[in-house]
């Protein structure tokens, strides 16, 4: 029994860490933050993957070695402990898991902690049941007004636009995220009724869109493409198919895109989209 | 039996079958009725996780069954995406509520905590018969809640109670997962299906289960603090008792945290107040304030909910594993024939997760638009708290070191809990960083991680625990073959359903997706997806196997001859089997040794019982020329 | 049963035997000298259980305020409420019950029997009296239109006085109930420390409403 046991084990744990090998992994990253993301969720797993690794041969060896063998009189060994060894190895443990810990916060700073760069493209996303809504300030880089008792999602004023302020004059909302290549962009984040979760996986990058707050994120990204983006918060009935895309486009492609009217930047937009196919990996 | 003192116990057996097994103040009785429960409410359980991952293997395919019994849920046998979300919800909250915070603490901590420390019965006897049954009363209002929407049969009379509980368009139940995130699960039933009645009577159900633990945890705390037998100080109780313990003091700590915002929610959707829903709400084409279906709300904070839940809702994952991390210590120690290894470092590890589990709640939260400085405290803290659990691995891998193990069905489900929860404590250290959670957060892998280490770690604790106390509690032992056969293909089993979860994870597949197929990147998994699904199902048919075998031992098991069939060192075993109403036939045990004393050089058996004395006393172990 | 006498020698392995500060031989556990100390008087759990439960308690009523102090800091729709003046009056009955209380507790300690009693019904009348002006609060608020939804101030102003009655009314109970065992005057030692143990317990309780109320007093009307 013994000795079946601790091949299972060893045989769980070689499969489960083959599985991560298979070639399933994180999609191609697109975003500046990513690389360095990456290497520490690397180091991370690695870190993890050894000490699973240890742990489950090491619980295999002891089934194997120390299984009752049966022998009259035979007495296991008579220890209650030692504490040297619970010191040595809180002491391993605590300053191993805590370096990872710390050097697990420098993305999170470089992108939460501090604000946009002065110039970063501005996008406004209003999110809702089930849809995206991704507002442009336009030319004049000003959002217009927006209003929660203008909202009309009948007349297709998703985010309470008021045509009345000068600024909303070339301001356009659609329903896909355009954004440009190598440069800062910063989201400001609304939702209309629940919270919901931005989210393109390229990007390695997430936020809740919570109601009663505009949350302020930006990122850059710095390949060229089309990528899904998808909601990650539970949001109700559709919240698995409240979908849409972000293209991220050359400057000028982009600034083309900006300076049409509202009308106009809908077809563009559609043209970008049927342009640019899916990423393959 | 050594020593007696205090013989009279105060109340005397009942005699009449309603107050012995029904309304039985006996806390066997009420251990047993809870482990009932949990088996009832995990059966309840997997078959939705059965539906669950049929419906995302075979999308859109019709099964005859379903469309009869819900109708509104799953029309003409074919789930819909909000039959599916209401069964996550549930499934989620019947596992984490009624089977993880019942059975471990509930069940196994009250029929043995009493008898472990060498007392009669629980303190308030009549508080812990409430307890269950108020517990009981939120199981069946949570079963309701599947029922009650689609404003048909029990629907319909549910509308009669006021436009809050009127059914939403048809579904089977709350929609708003196990965390019911506000203001999703505030706004009523504009907010679409699953957010009408279900979702009312979801925090109801609640609240009781809140009023429950709470009577179940001032129990066992008293009880451990007052009623000690003699000899029994606290660095003598077995490791279970300080498991419980500590249990107890997170439930008696968080449970009121939770009660108060179910209270708050509760207010939120059936008196219109606004604690946790801000103002300016355009919620399906309407305006709050301006129709009588939305009436206005003003200034909530919905990040306030996810505060005061997982406040709540951390420590819960600990109250979950707790009593399985004690179980597993007593069962290897016992059948490794050896002392647990670092007693004192386990039990101070238990109080340092107990500790620290107050204060990282905020890793649920990183990406909620909380202050990223205070994500930043709360990340470091969630990586310092995987320290004292990696204590307690080590230990159980000291434990086994140089002892002689017997494999028992109970102890190989105990090496299995410490296979697993390693398995699944780890990714809590990727989930823990804030930056990893960036790409992380919501998706499977933290389903991948939760289910390893609750989902099955936890349960296989409990696995653990009913296979090794079995015989104490009936009389009888459990089929050991049939336990086996259990064992091999629960763990194999579990191992391939949540491994590959954790890949999908990485691959970024979102949780709570009734539905993979509208993205293009989620379509490499579909290999996966099915393995999962395949390993699920044989692994929950191989529960059918267990069930067989408890129903089938209590009848038909082998009878145990002695009160000690294990050889174990702690009080439950020298007592009759199974042990009489209360507990040591008037006459308490006095305890002289640790809870763990196999193979003690010299000694004439290869265990020394903690009430055996001894004729040459060493000197400082505090026996003060204590009399016999 | 186990009576088996086993002759255990000291072990004296160092290192991973049996190292330093570990348990002595045979694994005694604690060496504290009152590892033998008879069990704690089964009275005594009346108090524990008691300190236990208002624990959790302070827990629920944590959670309530922590709501109240973020929902009051964050919000623009405060609408602060004028102060019902009979709360003053509420206030000054449940100290004022305390007291009496207290006393009650006293005299059974010094098993005035009769004395208990009707210090007992004094606090009973004197809490009914509280619940009386709290009721009246409430009414007055809404004549004036105020209700539950009205604004946030209302609503946790409901809500916590609420809660704090419905747990006064179990303190109220707690009363009767020892009102109508107080009723048997003569009783042996046993039962005695019994009753002076659940009086304790009550007694606790009921202060710990009172000084509740006092803090929900001064949260709601003092803090914001
Ligand atoms: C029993 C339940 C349980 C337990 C014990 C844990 C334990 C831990 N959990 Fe988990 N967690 C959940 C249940 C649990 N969790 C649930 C239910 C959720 C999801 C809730 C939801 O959103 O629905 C969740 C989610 C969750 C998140 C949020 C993820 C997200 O939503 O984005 C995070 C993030 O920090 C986290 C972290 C941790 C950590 C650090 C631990 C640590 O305590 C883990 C400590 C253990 C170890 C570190 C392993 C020790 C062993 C070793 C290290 C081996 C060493 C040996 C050798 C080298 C030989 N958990
Ligand atoms: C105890 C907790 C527990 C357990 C046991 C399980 C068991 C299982 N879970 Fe569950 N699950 C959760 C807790 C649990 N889950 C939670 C909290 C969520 C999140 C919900 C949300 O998002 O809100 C979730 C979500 C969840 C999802 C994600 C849904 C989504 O996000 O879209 C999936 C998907 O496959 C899943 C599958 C399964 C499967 C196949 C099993 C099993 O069927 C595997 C086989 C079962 C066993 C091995 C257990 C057998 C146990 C016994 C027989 C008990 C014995 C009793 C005694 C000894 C007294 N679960
Ligand atoms: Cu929006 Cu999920
Ligand atoms: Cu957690």
């Amino acid at each position: 029994m013994g000795r079946v046991l601790a091949v299972i084990i060893w045989i769980l744990t070689l499969l489960s860490v083959l599985l991560f090998f298979s070639g399933w992994w994180f999609p191609a990253a697109i975003s500046e933050h990513a690389p360095a993301l990456d290497r520490q969720f690397l180091i991370t797993i690695i870190v993890v993957g050894l000490s699973f690794a240890a742990a489950q041969i090491g619980l295999g060896w002891m089934v194997w070695k120390y299984r009752d063998t049966g022998q009259a009189g035979d007495r296991a060994l008579y220890s209650h402990g030692s504490n040297r060894l619970e010191v040595l190895w809180t002491v391993i443990t605590a300053i191993v898991f805590i370096t990872l810990g710390v050097m697990g916060q420098s993305v999170w700073a470089s992108l939460r902690l501090y604000d946009a760069p002065a110039g970063s493209y501005q996008v406004s996303v209003v999110a809702q049941q089930f849809q995206w809504n991704f507002h442009y300030p336009g030319k004049d880089g000003k959002f217009g007004r927006t209003e929660p008792t203008l909202i009309d999602d009948s007349a297709l004023n998703f985010v309470g636009l008021d045509a009345a302020d000068a600024a909303s004059a070339d301001d356009s909302v659609t329903a896909a995220l355009a954004i440009p290549v190598n440069r800062p962009v910063e989201l400001r984040l609304r939702s209309k009724d629940v919270i919901h979760n931005f989210w393109v996986p390229q990007l390695r990058f997430k936020q809740d869109l919570v109601p009663g707050m505009e949350i302020k994120v930006h990122f850059t990204a710095n390949r060229v493409g089309k990528y899904e983006l998808a909601c990650a918060e539970l949001c109700g009935q559709l919240h698995f198919k409240m979908k849409s895309y972000m293209l991220v486009l050359p400057e000028d492609e982009l600034q083309q895109l900006q300076a049409l009217p509202q009308a106009d930047f809908q077809n563009k937009m559609t043209e970008l989209l049927a342009k640019y196919p899916l990423p393959t990996n | 039996m050594s020593e007696t003192h205090e013989g009279v116990h105060r109340h005397p057996a009942p005699t009449g079958f309603i107050r012995k097994y029904i309304f039985s103040i006996d806390h066997k009785v009420i251990g047993i009725q809870y482990i009932i429960l949990a088996l009832v409410a995990v059966l309840v359980g997997m078959v939705m996780s059965l539906l669950m991952r049929m419906n995302l293997s075979w999308p859109g395919t019709s099964w005859p069954i379903l469309g009869t019994l819900f109708p509104t849920g799953a029309p003409g046998g074919q789930m819909t995406p909000e039959f599916y979300l209401s069964l996550v919800t549930m499934h989620g909250t019947i596992m984490v509520f009624f089977v993880l915070t019942t059975a471990p603490q509930g069940g196994f901590g009250n029929y043995f905590l009493p008898i472990q420390i060498g007392a009669e019965d629980m303190a308030f006897p009549v508080l812990n018969m409430l307890s269950f049954w108020v517990t009981l009363v939120g199981f069946i209002v949570i079963l309701l809640a599947i029922f009650v929407e689609g404003n048909q049969g029990l629907g319909e009379w549910f509308a009669g109670l006021g436009p809050s509980f009127a059914g939403g368009s048809g579904t089977v139940g709350p929609i708003g997962g196990w965390t019911g995130y506000a203001p999703l699960s505030a706004l009523g039933k504009i907010a679409g299906p699953g957010q009408g009645a279900g979702m009312n009577l979801w925090v109801i159900s609640i609240a009781i289960f809140c009023v429950g633990s709470l009577l179940g945890a001032l129990n066992f705390i008293t009880t451990l603090l007052n009623m000690r037998t003699k000899g029994m100080s606290l660095m003598r109780m077995p490791l279970t008792c300080w498991a419980w313990f500590t249990t107890a003091v997170l439930a008696l700590l968080s449970f009121p945290v939770l009660l108060g915002g179910g209270i708050l929610l509760l207010l939120d959707r059936i008196a219109n107040t606004s604690f946790f829903i801000p103002g300016g709400l355009y919620v399906t084409g309407l305006l709050s304030g301006t129709n009588p279906n939305f009436p206005l709300h003003t200034g909530g904070s919905p990040i306030l909910w996810q505060h005061l839940f997982w406040f709540f809702g951390h420590p819960e994952v600990y109250i979950a594993i707790l009593p399985g991390m004690g179980a597993t210590s007593h069962i290897l120690a016992t059948f490794a024939r050896k002392p647990v290894f670092g007693y004192r470092a386990m039990v101070f590890a238990i109080f340092a997760i107990g500790l620290l589990g107050f204060f990282v709640w905020g890793h649920h939260m990183f990406m909620s638009g909380m202050s990223p400085y205070s994500a930043i405290a709360f990340s470091v803290l969630t990586l310092s708290i995987g320290v004292p659990s990696a204590v307690k691995t080590f230990n159980w891998l000291g434990t086994l070191w140089g002892g002689r193990i017997r494999f028992t069905s109970a102890m190989l489900f105990a090496l299995g809990f410490v296979s697993l929860f390693v398995a699944g404590g780890i990714t809590g250290l990727i989930l823990g960083q804030s930056s990893l959670d960036l790409p992380m957060h919501d998706t499977y892998l933290v389903t991948a991680h939760f289910h390893l280490v609750m989902g099955v770690a936890s349960i296989f604790g409990m696995f653990a625990a009913l296979y090794f106390w079995f015989p104490k509690m009936f009389g009888r032992f459990m089929s050991e073959s049939l336990g086996r056969i259990h064992f091999w293909l629960t763990f194999i089993g579990v191992y391939a359903i949540f491994v590959p979860m954790h890949i999908m994870g990485i691959v970024g597949m979102p949780r709570r997706f009734s539905s993979f197929t509208e993205y293009e990147y989620l379509r490499t998994l579909d290999p996966l997806v099915m393995l999962v699904t395949v390993a699920a199902i044989i692994t929950i048919g191989a529960q059918l196997l267990f069930y067989f075998n408890v129903v089938w031992s209590v009848f038909k098991g082998k009878r145990v001859e002695n009160d000690n069939p294990w050889e174990a060192t702690t009080l439950e075993w020298n007592t009759a089997t199974p042990p009489p109403h209360d507990n040591f036939a008037g006459v308490l045990p006095v305890v002289y040794h640790g809870p763990y004393e196999f193979a003690v050089p010299g000694a004439p058996r290869d265990y020394v019982m903690q009430t055996d004395m001894e004729a040459e006393v060493p000197s400082g172990n505090g026996h003060n020329g204590h009399k016999h | 049963m186990a009576t088996m006498v086993t002759s255990t020698r000291p072990s004296t392995k160092k290192g991973p035997g049996a190292g330093p500060g570990m348990p002595g031989p045979n694994g005694n556990g604690s060496k504290r000298k009152d590892a033998f100390r008879e069990p704690d008087s089964r009275g005594n759990r009346y108090r524990i259980g008691m300190w236990v439960a208002l624990a959790s308690i302070a827990m629920m009523f944590t959670s309530l305020s922590s709501a109240y102090i973020v929902r009051s800091g964050t919000a623009n729709d405060w609408v602060p409420l004028a102060m019902p003046r009979i709360l003053l009056a509420s206030t000054a009955l449940i100290l004022l019950s305390s007291v009496t209380l207290e006393f009650a507790r006293r005299k059974l300690k010094s098993s005035l029997h009769g004395e208990y009693a009707k210090y007992l019904l004094l606090t009973a009348l004197l809490g009914v009296g509280f619940l009386i002006s709290q009721v009246i609060a409430w009414r007055q608020l809404a004549a004036q239109g105020i209700f539950v939804s009205s604004h946030p101030h209302s609503s946790f102003f409901y809500l916590l006085t609420g809660a704090h009655a419905v747990h006064l009314l179990g303190g109220l109970l707690a009363l009767m109930f020892l009102l109508l065992r107080s009723r048997r005057k003569t009783l042996e030692p046993a039962l005695a420390a019994k009753r002076q143990a659940t009086a304790d317990a009550v007694t606790i309780y009921w202060h710990f409403m009172d000084g509740l109320w006092i803090y929900l007093f001064l949260l709601l009307f003092l803090w914001r």
